[in-house]
């Protein structure tokens, strides 16, 4: 984390690899005038470096690296949010909450998810986004409308599909009896089989449009030469898309997914508008699960161990997605 | 440099002192006659009320100043909690609201709340049985203000409609009536699964049926469920369920929120019954765009008796609000709860109808119709059973209310009921 952000402070390039090179440049690039002025200037480096540095490393401090400290604190004690923390348990928290069965059914629901944005967005939003790439009327708007569930915050989005999910009096049960189907007796997000998929849908309407952009984006980066010598060869638009579009959208997809599976792992707000993880837990996740046994039990012990082990799954997995997926894209640009 | 530190240390030690000194004193939010006051009628005319009530203690008792602060119900939890997680006193406010049971007892154990049982002692007298629920071991730490009993609110036409003559009294007469319903094409009950509580009744209201005041009583001080009684309320929810009398999509409706929830459907005359506590007119009257809810339609009958029950057939199920003070706070706090708690406030409480009075000289007040028939039945109690989930406490209460969702969705039963309560319990034990 800290790398992120004293990474760009050093301004002169090829520096951050040895001791001995890092030197050199920086004398170089001082030594006119004054004799003994590398010494000074090296001063001014660190001191330029510390000032810049200083308020985000200050901010992450307060704001990341404390209420994980804070978190890991209580995850070991059983406290219910009154008094001193003197209850001291060890790991029972971590046992309990691996042993109960809502949270692992939580973390099912979670990988869940993950996968199935991944799924469903990433054919749909390569397939609109090379629609859309198409130069054709009314392009800006089609764009618009496609963009437009994902600028609209999560819980206002989430409160417009619960409306329209309503058992019986909502505008989807109205459609479905109208066509002559009967909607679940239950209602789409009453049933538990159903409720997960109904909510994955929903995320995969309100988050398409990030993906389309990223990927419009992305074939913006592909050079007009290549496509201008697939033509020449005689190459259909498929095979131009297929060949050419779709392989050098590599790396794109590859961030997008990392987006798209840290949003997934952490997902709240719109399970929490639509079914507060229910019914029957069918719904729960991770976080869903973090406010049930913290805020709304006041097991803020439990609630802390969960919330560690929130943190080491999504650690884990960016950790390994960087490191088996990103690292080739990175490898690329390098090379 | 050095002396610079020395100076800068000596200051600080200073400040500390002083610091001290004035803490020392033991005042929570602002000197020793400044009440804070954290009330959750924010909607007049209670909020209007309040402040009259306030203005009025401050006049008769001179050098007194109430500082009264009315919040959303919701929002003035969140902040209670965390006022008492800061740690911190000068964040807590000196009056506030205790919902008693479970929850009193976390805040008691950590210091947060003051023992009235002897500065109160006169209102503790004059309220009677009912302040059991705002107990801890014997002494008393919050004067309830308003308690109310859960029943089934009803829509009249809707029965008159379905031929149902007189409201049910058994379980036998609810089953017909649900029937008769169900013939005239009409929806039956309402209950807002969704957020666990208004399932989670039906449970409670069964244990009281079929347990004894004095099994329950010790449930809640022992935690211990092994008393057949409690399974067997689990069975008889199953039933209920089983017969299908809920709205359709029951599991994912709420309880209060707009025209699709339990409390809108049968304000909207969409269903003919829900289980609710005394709050239901006045949630009712909200949703309802002629701000009258089922007006003269509303009627109401206490869940129904179930046979072979140990329980008490006249006792009821409910609960509510008491006034607390925090530890710390100062004296003149306990001698404001002591008059919110006088004929004269509780009388104007009832006249706005702000819910149902504690002090018995008001109690005639009331003007609503359905609330002045609900505080008969409430008195002529023998005990009113605190909700389950405030009792037992946030965390065994609300993993029993999981559990008892899981039977109204047909992922669990009775049995599981108990288990995972149970498995809760010896957690805090």
């Amino acid at each position: 984390m800290t790398h992120d952000v004293t990474e760009p402070a050093p301004a002169a390039p090829g520096h951050a690899t040895s001791g001995a090179r890092r030197t050199e440049p920086v004398r170089r690039a001082s030594g006119g005038p004054r004799g003994t002025g590398h010494r000074g200037d090296a001063w001014r480096k660190r001191l330029e470096i510390l000032i810049f540095v200083t308020p985000a490393l200050a901010l992450i401090a307060l704001f990341v690296a404390w209420p994980i400290v804070t978190a890991v604190r209580f995850s070991v004690y059983d406290w219910k949010g009154f008094g001193d923390l003197t209850d001291f348990v060890g790991l029972e928290n971590y046992a309990e909450v691996l042993g109960d069965e809502v949270f692992r059914s939580a973390v099912g629901h979670n990988m869940v998810i993950v996968v199935g944005s991944i799924l469903l967005q990433l054919p749909l939003g390569v397939a609109i986004a090379l629609l859309l790439n198409r130069k054709m009327k009314g392009q800006g708007l089609l764009r618009t409308i496609i963009f437009v569930p994902y600028v609209l915050a999560e819980v206002i989005a989430a409160v417009v599909w619960l409306q329209l999910l309503q058992p019986q009096y909502g505008f989807i049960d109205a459609v479905t009896a109208q066509i002559g189907l009967t909607p679940p007796e239950q209602g789409w997000l009453g049933t538990p089989e159903y409720a997960l998929w109904i909510v994955l849908l929903v995320l995969t309407w309100k988050y398409l449009g990030l993906a389309v952009l990223l990927f419009l984006a992305g074939m913006q980066g592909v050079s007009e030469e290549l496509y201008e010598a697939a033509q020449l060869d005689g190459a259909s638009w498929w095979q131009t898309q297929w060949r050419i579009t779709v392989p050098l959208l590599g790396p794109t997809m590859r961030t997008w997914a990392f987006l798209s599976m840290i949003g997934s792992i952490q997902c709240f707000d719109m399970i929490w508008v639509l079914t507060q993880g229910g019914p029957a837990d069918a719904t729960a996740t991770m976080a869903t699960y973090l406010i049930d046994e913290g805020t709304k039990r006041h097991n803020y012990g439990i609630a802390g161990a969960a919330s560690v082990i929130l943190f080491v799954i999504a650690f884990a997995m960016a950790l390994a997605y960087q490191v088996f997926v990103l690292r080739r894209d990175t490898k690329e640009d390098t090379v | 440099m050095s002396r610079k530190t020395q100076a800068l240390a000596a200051l600080c030690a200073g400040l500390m002192i002083a610091a001290t000194g004035c803490g020392g004193s033991g005042d929570s939010g602002g000197d020793d006659n400044t009440i804070i006051w954290w009330h959750n009628s924010n909607n007049d005319p209670g909020k209007g009320y309040y402040e009259q009530v306030a203005k009025d203690f401050e006049k008769a008792n001179p050098g007194v100043d109430v500082k009264v602060q009315a919040f959303a119900h919701e929002d003035m939890l969140t902040k209670l909690d965390a006022a008492f997680q800061s740690g911190d006193p000068e964040q807590v406010p000196d009056v506030y609201m205790e919902r008693g049971g479970g929850e009193l007892a976390d805040h008691v154990e950590a210091g947060l709340t003051k023992d009235l049982s002897e500065d109160a002692a006169e209102e503790i007298e004059m309220i009677g049985g009912s302040v059991a629920g705002w107990q801890v071991e014997g002494k008393t730490y919050a004067l309830p203000f308003s308690i109310g009993v859960v029943g089934f609110w009803y829509n009249k036409d809707l029965f008159a409609k379905a031929g149902i003559t007189a409201a049910p009294e058994t379980m036998e007469d609810f089953y017909a009536a649900v029937d008769k319903l169900k013939a005239a094409n009409i929806q039956p009950v309402s209950v807002g699964a969704k957020d666990g509580w208004p399932a989670a009744h039906y449970y409670y209201w069964t244990a009281v049926r079929e347990c004894s005041q004095d099994v329950l009583t010790d449930a809640v001080k022992s935690l211990d469920f092994s008393d057949p009684c409690f399974e067997k309320a689990g069975e008889d929810v199953a039933d209920i369920v089983a017969k299908k009398p809920f709205n359709n999509g029951f599991l994912s409706t709420g309880a209060q929120e707009g025209p699709t929830s339990a409390s809108g459907l049968l304000a909207t005359g969409k269903v003919a019954m829900e289980l609710a506590g005394h709050w239901e007119p006045g949630v009712m009257q909200g949703i309802t765009e002629d701000k009258k809810g089922l007006g003269d339609k509303t009627g109401w009958f206490a869940f129904p008796q179930i046979e072979g029950g140990q329980g008490d057939p006249a006792a009821q199920m409910g609960g509510g609000d008491a006034w607390a003070v925090s530890e710390g706070a100062p004296d003149a706090s306990v001698d404001f709860v002591k008059h919110l708690l006088s004929t004269e406030v509780q009388t104007g409480f009832a006249e706005n109808g702000m819910g149902l009075p504690t002090n018995p000289d008001a109690t005639g007040a009331l003007t609503d119709p359905a609330l002045a028939d609900l505080i008969k039945v409430r008195d002529s109690a023998p005990y009113v059973q605190l909700y389950f989930d405030t009792a037992f406490g946030q965390s065994v209460g609300g993993a029993m209310n999981d559990a008892i969702v899981n039977v109204f969705a047909g992922k669990g039963n009775a049995a599981d009921i108990v288990t995972a309560t149970q498995a809760a319990a010896d957690k805090e034990k």
